[in-house]
């Protein structure tokens, strides 16, 4: 650990020293380095998908749409528009400090940390390392030790691509965390769970830094099914995909549980069963399109979480765990006790609770009682409904008639609220997130206002009452004599 | 008419919390009216009891009129109406561009209130620095708490009867009281907390948030330099300096100057300049002015005087120096080339003694700042626009001002917050809506339109289209993926 403690105080002296030298300041540096992101996923496609396929069983396919595309395009839209989010924002000061000039720049917090996670271990290490490189700082990156080949590639690959003064990685667990965490950073940026989110952020607290924490929570999805019956294909595929579709289910933003009213349930259930079965065949162990669970820790978490004999009674679909290859089947429960612990932790995996309403405006209670999820999703057609959801609820994001999806949007903030999170990222806001705001004013030194300065008396002070109130007239009308001074 | 002092015990927290929370889920602060209404009050409060926060002032702080009209009411009174004029603004939406990557759908933003709130007050400015914070907090449709400081016991008393006569109490509470009502209330989980004050008590506030994982707003303090060119206006550099320190709460302010930077060529000159505006201003008794602010209480005055006490320092006093302990008061004080490491160069002065740290050229400033903890502001005094420029790219600070000292807090289009030591996050103006509002992103999506290569089973041909479209163009895999190629 000693030699650990050593490593770390090293890079960081060397990050602190090239973020001083100025270099990452230049925006052409900060372009050479996203390009070589992007050259790094492209040169090595078939060996990340090997590694994330060894790491979570993740089939080529998904790893290239939820992580290496991903990654490609932010790097592509960061290439793209780095000018000009650099340029400072002007803004407008009131006449009364005519002729100062008011503008806010964005300037790099300096050395930041970036501390990534398992399931997406690739798009969760470089999509925050891009923004963080975009704003113009030194970052060192530590990868999860739970997908130990993405890690190890990162760690072998970056050095071999970018600029290893300014961007480092570390291998490791929670030990080169604890130790990484003694130290001062400008910015912190952690993806995880709320339970480690809360411990990252105490030790930021001891060096006042900035964090932005990306957590979890039961993301639920809604389901009016009398409005959007027409389109339940879809609806049911959708859902379909956005459980088991993207790494089983363990990913922050997966539906965790549907809510449906009592009489439409079973019609639900009875069209997710084939659908699971189209996409992942009668076998899904064998299917190669179904990610595996991360760890035995986590599918022995899983299974406890069927093993409540209130659960297990309501197991409709799947319920088969292999602990030795890691498979949790699909599987669905129709209506676990609310109070059971499915319901009140976030799932992460193969496991989709169905939760039935009597009337489908009583999911608004069910959703408020838990804490703030990262996306609440809710499929239906019914505008008064959208708006209840709106305005009563509150979540990191809302997703009306799909699930997901808002990822990809990078028009819009992605991050939490409450329990999931601190502070958001993507597109321009990854940018922003790695930024100080700093604001600039100029003044003029050749005007000066003597009512500005002590000794006070009565003019000076009726000046400024009325200077400050922006009454120019009456201002003016006091300068010239033709007001009285209070 | 003083009241019999009510126990505020960790019960009282607990149920003080869930009544406002209670408040907030009834959906009573979420109303535009509701918000209008808060925000009309305040106003008549700024326009009613002028006279009586004056006076709670002057008893605190022996402030002076001007400074508490203008710095504390006026500041106040223009924060107000610039939220009723623009709310309605602020809590629009903002549409969000959609790309080719998300049609078709539309997507768009919008501002929640965190909740129920709480805003941890100062009192070197009792009333700007809890009321403003309250006028985000109330703007953005929270519930909130306001413990003002009980270092300033009189503002602290008529926050609490101004806010309790005039706000609606079923969502807007001030708790009075000292380290132990502040720790209750810290144990609480809150959906956001505001604090102002100094960078110790910042860390205590962030680690308690942090059980909650609940987001802070830390305005903070610091040492903030002023690097004066002798390529300047020297009479009007020299006066703002001096209204900017003394002026400003006696030097007892976040932004005030703390310790000044120039060339030993230059020092004699702008000594010579500041003794004579200094005089200008504040006659040649200055312990006698009626203009300038005291130092708030004995704790702070010992502080202060130690550091003019400490070897090395007290010989190096050019002006002023004199101390009145029973009046507390310090005379303005001008230091000349103090040791780097001594104790005044070291922590915050807060205080009306201003060091002086002649440099053989100006280019060596940067590197006195940058050796040093961010602060929350950074001043430069020149005509010279290129150096402008650079201090204003390579200087770190909350914020940077020219030609001028701590204006920039009263211009609501410019965020004001710290970085580093000095502070996270921002406010004023729309920043201060922003402050204490999550931005919800919302998506609406189609149920029309969805292409197989979205779902499994992922067969090989799936892959090839997927890497062809990339290599075609990045753009395309999305339009594939939603359904529209």
């Amino acid at each position: 650990m000693e030699a650990m403690k050593e490593t770390v105080e090293e890079s960081l002296r060397e990050m602190r020293d090239t973020f001083a030298s100025g270099r990452t300041r230049s925006l052409k540096w900060r372009k050479r380095q996203i390009t070589a992101i992007y050259e790094m996923v492209k040169d090595n496609e078939d060996k990340l998908c090997s590694v994330l396929f060894q790491d979570l069983g993740k089939h080529s396919t998904e790893a290239f749409r939820d992580e290496l595309g991903h990654v490609l395009r932010s790097a592509t839209v960061a290439i793209n528009c780095l000018d000009k989010w650099a340029v400072p924002k002007q803004s407008n000061l009131p006449l009364l400090f005519f002729p100062a000039k008011g503008k806010v720049i964005s300037e790099p917090y300096g050395t930041v940390l970036v501390l990534s996670s398992w399931n997406f271990p690739i798009s969760l290490s470089l999509d925050p390392l891009i923004g963080a490189i975009a704003a113009g700082n030194t970052v060192l990156l530590k990868s999860s030790e739970l997908s130990p080949n993405a890690s190890a590639f990162l760690a072998k690959t970056i050095p071999a691509y970018l600029d290893n003064k300014a961007i480092k990685v570390i291998e490791g667990g929670p030990d080169v965390a604890t130790i990484l965490l003694q130290h001062q950073w400008d910015k912190i940026f952690f993806t995880g769970s709320p339970k480690i989110g809360r411990i990252i952020m105490a030790a930021a607290a001891q060096h006042l830094t900035p964090v932005t924490l990306e957590l979890g929570g039961k993301c639920p999805t809604i389901v009016d099914y009398p409005t959007i019956s027409k389109n339940i294909k879809s609806v049911v595929k959708r859902i379909t995909g956005g459980k088991w579709g993207s790494c089983s289910g363990q990913a922050c933003i997966s539906v965790d549980y549907v809510l449906i009213e009592k009489s439409f349930a079973s019609s639900l259930i009875d069209m997710l069963k084939p659908t699971i079965r189209s996409f992942f065949g009668e076998n899904p162990k064998e299917s190669g399109c179904l990610s595996r669970i991360v760890s035995k820790q986590h599918v022995q978490r899983l299974s406890r979480l069927l093993n409540d004999p209130r659960v297990r009674a309501s197991i409709v679909y799947g319920g088969s765990i292999d602990e030795e290859n890691l498979y949790v089947e699909p599987t669905i429960l129709l209506d676990p006790p609310l109070d059971s612990e499915i319901m009140n932790e976030e799932i992460f995996g193969p496991i989709l609770p169905i939760i039935t309403v009597r009337d489908i405006q009583d999911s608004i209670g069910i959703i408020k009682s838990k804490a703030k999820p990262l996306a609440i999703y809710a499929f239906t057609n019914d505008e008064n409904l959208k708006t209840r959801i709106l305005s009563e609820t509150s979540s990191g994001s809302v997703t009306f008639n799909d699930v997901m999806i808002q990822y990809m949007c990078d028009a819009l903030p992605f991050g939490g609220v409450g329990e999931s999170g601190i502070g958001r990222y993507h597109g321009k806001y990854s940018f922003d997130c790695f930024s100080h705001e700093k604001a600039i004013m100029e003044g003029s030194l050749a005007m000066d206002l003597e009512a500005r300065y002590p000794p006070w008396n009565s003019f000076k002070l009726s000046f400024i009452r009325l200077a400050f109130s922006e009454a120019y007239f009456k201002l003016l009308l006091l300068m010239l004599g033709l007001k009285r001074s209070k | 008419m003083a009241a019999a002092k009510k126990v505020f015990g960790a019960a009282e927290a607990s149920d003080l919390v869930n009544e406002l929370r209670r408040s907030f889920d009834d959906g009573v602060t979420r109303g535009y009216d509701w918000r209008i209404t808060q925000l009309k009050k305040l106003l008549v409060i700024c326009d009613n009891h002028e006279h009586e926060i004056v006076e709670a002032l002057r008893d605190d702080l022996g402030k002076p009129e001007l400074e508490s009209s203008v710095f504390e009411v006026a500041l106040l009174r223009n924060s107000c109406k610039l939220a009723l004029k623009q709310l309605k603004n602020w809590m629009a939406p903002d549409k969000a561009k959609t790309s080719l990557t998300t049609f078709p759908a539309s997507a768009e933003i919008v501002s929640e209130p965190l909740g129920v709130v709480l805003v941890i007050s100062a009192w070197n400015y009792p009333f700007l620095l809890s009321i403003d914070p309250v006028i985000g907090a109330i703007s953005a449709g929270n519930a909130v708490v306001l413990k003002p400081s009980e270092l300033a016991p009189a503002s602290s008393a008529l926050l609490a009867k101004l806010l309790e006569q005039y706000l609606d109490p079923s969502a807007v509470r001030v708790v009075e009281g000292n380290v132990n009502e502040t720790t209750l209330l810290l144990d609480q989980k809150w959906d956001k907390i505001f604090y102002t004050g100094s960078s110790k008590i910042g860390r205590v506030i962030m680690t308690a948030a942090a059980k909650h994982l609940t987001p802070v707003v830390l305005e903070l303090g610091g040492k903030s330099p002023v690097v004066v060119d002798s390529n300047t206006d020297l009479k009007v550099t020299v006066r703002r300096i001096i209204a900017g320190k003394w002026g400003c709460n006696n030097g007892q302010a976040c932004v005030s100057p703390d310790y000044i930077l120039t060339t030993k060529e230059f020092a004699p000159k702008l000594i010579d300049a500041m003794k004579h505006e200094l005089e200008t201003f504040y006659g040649k008794k200055p312990m006698d002015s009626k203009d300038m602010s005291r130092i708030v209480n004995s704790n702070h005055f010992d502080r202060l005087s130690k550091l003019l006490e400490e070897k090395e320092v007290s010989d190096k006093i050019v002006y002023g120096g004199d101390k009145d302990r029973e009046n507390l008061k310090i005379a303005p004080t001008i230091l000349l080339d103090v040791p780097l490491d001594s104790l005044i160069m070291s922590e915050e002065i807060f205080g009306p003694l201003l060091p002086i740290i002649t440099l053989n050229n100006l280019e060596e400033s940067f590197d006195v700042i940058h050796s040093r903890p961010k602060p929350l502001a950074a001043y430069l005094f020149t005509h010279n626009q290129k150096l402008k420029e650079r201090f204003a790219m390579t200087v770190s600070a909350g914020g940077i001002v020219v030609n001028d000292i701590a204006v920039h807090l009263a211009l609501h289009t410019l965020p004001f917050g710290g970085v580093g030591e000095s502070g996270m996050g921002a406010y004023h103006g729309k920043f201060s809506f922003d402050a204490f509002s999550h931005k919800k992103a919302v998506l609406y999506r189609s149920l029309f339109g969805d292409a197989p290569v979205r779902y499994p089973p992922y067969s090989r041909g799936k892959l090839r289209l997927l890497k062809a479209l990339v290599d075609s163009n990045i753009f395309n895999i999305f339009k594939v993926l939603l359904g529209l190629s």
